[in-house]
């Protein structure tokens, strides 16, 4: 889709002496004006954009928070609900922080099912999903550092569980947790070399995301047909087409977003974080972040021993796999056809994936107890089966429906067939333009 | 699209099946395994709601059960005399109300500890000295603090209750709790059930079957000048919704801004979308 060639042509004489100098106009021009994406793109490809504001917001934010946060175990708390009280609006940014980290989530989740919805991490766009799959495990952990910021009750508790993970790597387990603690218990070199970290890893991020983005402008937008742009007429200029839909994305999310941040501020937080750390009181049920509980949920469900490997060992490594899956997924799919829209099958496994990562979130909520426990361990098998039984197989024996022969000729059948409906309004990803 | 429905279904049916599963577990009256025995009892609130606003009134009775019985050996640590304005007091009076309480200062220019009066910047005073000396009076437990209380309480609301919660807005869980405690000592426990020595039982306690709290508040303990019932259940929910504000004094404002914000991005939202189909007019995609 990159054509290879400029089409800027600088117009007035300030932007020719920039233009020989440093081409920076010439750039965004190109990047984010003339621009060309797929013109059959539906709002599940707002997302991106959606993630970039998020970003911006939450280091925006963040920064204005660190000018009053104290990252001291004795007084974090303390500085914290300073912040809610008696800093100006210190209650919006803290709680547009807090819920923007959902709301981040919120939209990458969204912004990895499509990708996986629509074969977008197929050829030639495996690197660009791997440094996607990247920022998604730098947003964990930024995540997770910044929950232990306040030191409430479960900022503690939960850093002392995941952190506890890593002790169960043989030889070197409890080399990497001590490193991690920066001591042998979480405490106070433990919250400042997180809030160190809380403060580094977003701008790690939005590093990788210019890699992500350059790749991107390389091999150019999937879309919903899966079908490579052949042709000028099969694709429309990034501004203003591109640019308005986005607009629009991001409003109708940031709608949602202040939704929570101004009537359910603490809905998906946990009580318990409003009861300062105490290392000597163990909170009931220790639950990470709800972004974090399909993850959870898995490591909880290894409860037996595999030879060699115990039950502690076992989960965390089914819990990294469930993550490496997704490095592995552009290898792990062997369908010639990108798109679900023509893979029937494909499509009712990737709803029942779906379907199976929500459960897993629940069970990861829940007590790992009784009939719970039995669920997880299904739940986590077919997690599994998803990507290395069902993306695998699939490719192979699956009969895809007739592919149209251009993005061009996809958009003419469609809207040949039904023009009844209003475009835009909220419909399927696929029968939506 | 069909089959996005189908999936949907399939995705409530699992969820439900699963809910329904778990309620089945075995219950046994005289030894409760999962807390509080009672769900809490969901009271109407005036703070509640997109339009939700502090009752002033009721704040200022909630102070005055808080000042004449829970500060006995509760703190509130967090909130400062200055920001009972709020509650419709004016200057002088939050003057006269900070001088009721001797605050322990110093070091002065002689190197001394001394007491004073208060004053409005300073914050309502710990009843114990530390957080030992508070166990140690109490039976063992510290009372906690009660500054964040009402967000620091809340009885996991289980599935299917939490998703209509986003759409209810019930944000009340944490007055809702302390009202159902307040209110729910003096029942007799079922036949069998052991309370721990030195424990009293009280069904909607989160943590067990009992708790070290004995009964805080009885009928006519506190005297109102206002004319509203001198009741437990009245005290109880004039402390809880006190407690609400002290642990979200912003509320009123934030929940003002956020309909402002709502309006906006519905109006900005239309425009985007009208000027998005004008672009798009005639580009079939």
């Amino acid at each position: 889709m990159s054509e290879g060639h400029s089409t800027y042509t600088p117009k007035t004489g300030i932007e020719r002496w920039f233009d020989a100098r440093m081409p920076l106009p010439r750039m965004v021009y190109d990047s984010f004006i003339a621009y060309p994406v797929p013109r059959n793109l539906n709002y599940a490809w707002t997302f991106g954009g959606i993630l970039a504001i998020m970003l911006v917001a939450q280091i925006l934010t963040g920064i204005v928070l660190a000018m009053h946060y104290t990252a001291d175990t004795n007084l974090a708390f303390g500085s914290v609900e300073k912040i809610m009280r008696d800093v100006n609006s210190g209650w919006l940014l803290r709680y547009m922080h807090a819920n923007g980290a959902s709301f981040f989530f919120i939209a990458v989740y969204i912004h990895i099912f499509r990708g996986l919805y629509y074969g977008s991490y197929k050829a030639p766009r495996e690197l660009l999903w791997i440094l996607g799959c990247i920022i998604y495990l730098l947003m964990m952990a930024t995540g997770f550092m910044g929950y232990v910021l306040p030191w409430g009750q479960m900022s503690f508790w939960g850093a002392t569980v995941i952190t506890g993970f890593f002790s169960a790597i043989p030889l070197v387990g409890d080399w990497i947790q001590q490193l991690l603690l920066g001591g042998f218990a979480v405490d106070n070199p433990t919250l400042n070399r997180f809030f160190a970290l809380h403060y580094l890893l977003p701008f790690m991020i939005a590093g990788v995301v210019v890699l992500h983005v350059w790749a991107l402008h390389v091999v150019g937008q999937s879309n919903p047909t899966g079908i490579e742009v052949k042709s000028k007429t099969d694709t429309v200029a990034f501004t203003p087409y591109a640019t308005i839909k986005d607009a629009f994305g991001m409003i109708v999310f940031l709608f949602f977003f202040a939704y929570f941040v101004f009537y359910l501020p603490n809905y998906l937080g946990h009580p318990d974080n409003y009861t300062v750390a105490n290392p000597l009181k163990t909170p009931a049920h220790i639950v990470p972040e709800w972004y974090f509980l399909p993850f959870y949920a898995i490591l909880r469900a290894i409860t037996f021993n595999i030879g060699p490997i115990n039950s502690k060992l076992g989960g965390v490594l089914c819990m990294f796999g469930a993550i490496v899956m997704l490095f592995l997924v552009p290898w792990l799919d062997t369908s010639k056809v990108r798109s679900a829209v023509y893979r029937p099958w494909y499509k009712l496994f990737f709803w029942l994936f779906v379907a199976d990562a929500i459960l897993l979130g629940w069970l990861g909520s829940q007590p790992a107890e009784g009939s719970y426990v039995f669920m997880a361990q299904m739940a986590t098998l077919f997690y599994f089966a998803f990507f290395l039984v069902a993306l695998p197989v699939l490719g192979l024996i699956e009969t895809p429906r007739r592919l149209p022969n251009s993005i061009t000729e996809a958009v003419l059948e469609k809207n040949k067939g039904g023009s009844g409906h209003p475009a835009g309004a909220t419909a399927a990803p696929e029968t939506k333009g | 699209m069909k089959k996005i429905l189908t999936s949907l279904a399939l995705v409530g049916l699992v969820a439900a099946g699963t809910a329904a599963f778990a309620a089945e577990e075995a219950h046994n009256a005289a030894a409760p395994t999962h807390f509080p025995i009672n769900e809490p009892k969901e009271m109407s609130w005036s703070f509640t709601g997109p339009f939700g606003t502090y009752d002033k009134a009721q704040l200022q009775r909630g102070l005055k059960v808080y000042k004449e019985v829970c500060s006995a050996c509760h703190s509130m640590n967090l909130v400062a005399f200055r920001t009972l304005s709020d509650l419709g007091y004016n200057d002088a009076q939050i003057k006269t109300l900070a001088a009721e309480y001797t605050i322990h200062d110093g070091p002065n220019d002689a190197g001394d500890m001394f007491d004073r009066p208060g004053k409005p910047s300073d914050h309502f005073p710990a009843p114990f000295a530390n957080e030992e000396a508070a166990a140690a009076s109490n039976g063992g437990a510290a009372p906690p603090d009660m500054s964040l209380l009402a967000k620091a309480r809340g009885v996991e609301r289980g599935f299917p209750q939490f998703v209509f919660d986003i759409f209810t807005q019930y944000d009340a869980g944490g007055p809702d709790y302390i009202h159902s405690l307040l209110t729910g000592y003096d029942q007799t426990p079922p036949a069998g059930m052991v309370i721990p020595e030195g424990t009293h039982y009280n069904p909607y306690f989160m943590s067990g079957v009992s708790l070290k709290m004995p009964k805080p508040l009885s009928d006519g303990q506190v005297t109102y000048d206002d004319g509203s019932p001198q009741t437990v259940d009245q005290y109880s929910r004039d402390v809880s919704a006190f407690l609400t504000w002290a642990a979200e004094p912003h509320m009123e404002d934030r929940k003002k801004t956020g309909f402002r914000v709502l309006v906006f991005l519905l109006l900005f939202g239309a425009l985007v979308y009208l000027t998005k189909r004008k672009v798009w007019e005639g580009v079939a995609h």
